[in-house]
């Protein structure tokens, strides 16, 4: 009862001020909604490739254990560059949602 | 009917308990600039170039300390610690990236290493809790010092006509593809790379920030809410948890963070010097 009166409040303070915005604060406040779906869509991709570039460094880990320093510095570098990825998402994340 | 009137009146009772400012009872996430904007201490001088400047006095005085000791006699100390971490560089950074041509290289990235890894770590200090690498400025001047370095690497060891050659036509490039290839390789090799490690180190180190100060404030407003369900007190434990991981965690990304961008500046400064790799 407590939450939904809550919330129901919330949702009225937010309609009552919906009249308010200008063109420029509704601009970003559709931004700073799409934020959250912009990070998520970017970090779909680096998930998957991080996740392989794990799996496989473990398999050539276990196969060749006297490899594992060569593999764990490789893996390590493309890590990295897949991670980049989701990183630069991140910081438009960020961009949308504060800037 | 009655039990509807009386839930009613249960919850405008309810209503009326709590505070009358109920934004200071929920969980409010403070605008991004009470975060990570810091007022100056002297005009100019903010936390961030404090713990800047901390971090560079700090690895020169430790490895000055180290090379008092004579190296001749079993090491103590600060000198234990100073060669562990040369031998680290060493092994793990250069032996693996550059080989042995490469160890003239080590007191560059052994600083760069050391300066970005104390930079990271006042992240997880009590009372600091800032890392200073969450602000672009001191990635970005640490990329744009790569890229200098960088360059003039590949320009002193092939020539200005032949690094440049190496890096807009690739050999083993079938001659049309050039017209593809060549924006690409001058993108990629003086924009994208320096770009990158900037943004990786600085992205890595903000989300790591924003993470723990979201997990904070989560255990902090549900320790101290004002509420009547009594089961929201105790489930505060469950962030604060999860707030120690993370903390345990950020030790481990500030470490990793500095040796994967001494591990890239290895890789591509190796690169510069031999082309044919």
């Amino acid at each position: 009862m407590e939450a939904l009166t809550r919330i129901a409040s919330a949702g009225a303070r937010a309609a009552a001020a919906a009249g308010e915005f200008t063109a420029a604060e509704a601009k970003a406040n559709a931004a700073a909604q799409m934020a959250g779906l912009a990070y998520g869509l970017a970090a779909i991709g680096p998930g998957v490739g991080i996740g392989m570039i794990f799996g496989k460094a473990i398999e050539a880990m276990a196969r060749q254990p006297e490899s594992a320093g060569m593999v764990r510095t490789t893996m390590f570098l493309g890590v990295a560059f897949t991670e980049a990825l989701a990183l630069i998402g991140f910081v438009a994340f960020i961009l949308l949602k504060f800037a | 009917m009655h039990a509807t009137e009386l839930a009613i009146a249960v919850a405008a009772r309810l209503e009326s308990l709590r505070p009358a400012a109920d934004q200071s009872n929920g969980f409010n996430f403070p605008p991004i600039n009470t975060i990570l904007r810091w007022k100056d201490v002297v005009p100019g001088i903010n936390k961030v170039v404090l713990i800047g400047i901390a971090a560079a006095l700090i690895g020169t005085v430790v490895f000055l300390l180290a090379l008092r000791q004579d190296g001749r006699k079993a090491p103590r100390g600060v000198r234990n610690l100073a060669e562990i971490v040369v031998e680290f560089v060493e092994r793990n950074i250069i032996m693996e990236t550059m080989g042995r041509s490469g160890l003239g290289w080590t007191p560059f990235l052994l600083s760069m290493f050391v300066f970005i890894f104390i930079c990271n770590i006042p992240g997880i200090i009590p009372f600091i809790q800032m890392p200073a690498t969450a602000r672009m400025g001191l990635p970005a001047f640490r990329a744009l010092r790569f890229g200098v370095v960088f360059n003039a690497t590949g320009i002193k060891h092939q020539g200005l006509f032949g690094y440049f050659k190496n890096v807009l036509f690739p050999p083993g490039v079938p001659k049309a593809l050039y017209i593809l290839v060549t924006p690409i390789e001058l993108i990629s090799t003086l924009v994208v790379r320096p770009f990158s490690l900037a943004v990786r180190l600085f992205a890595n180190m903000l989300a790591g920030h924003l993470l723990l100060v979201i997990f904070a404030l989560l255990t902090a407003s549900l320790i101290q809410a004002q509420t009547n369900q009594f089961l929201l007190v105790p489930v505060g434990l469950l962030p604060f948890a999860l707030l120690m991981f993370l903390t345990a965690f950020e030790i481990l990304v500030a470490f990793l963070q500095a040796y994967i961008f001494t591990v890239l500046t290895a890789v591509y400064i190796g690169g510069a010097t031999h082309p044919e790799h």
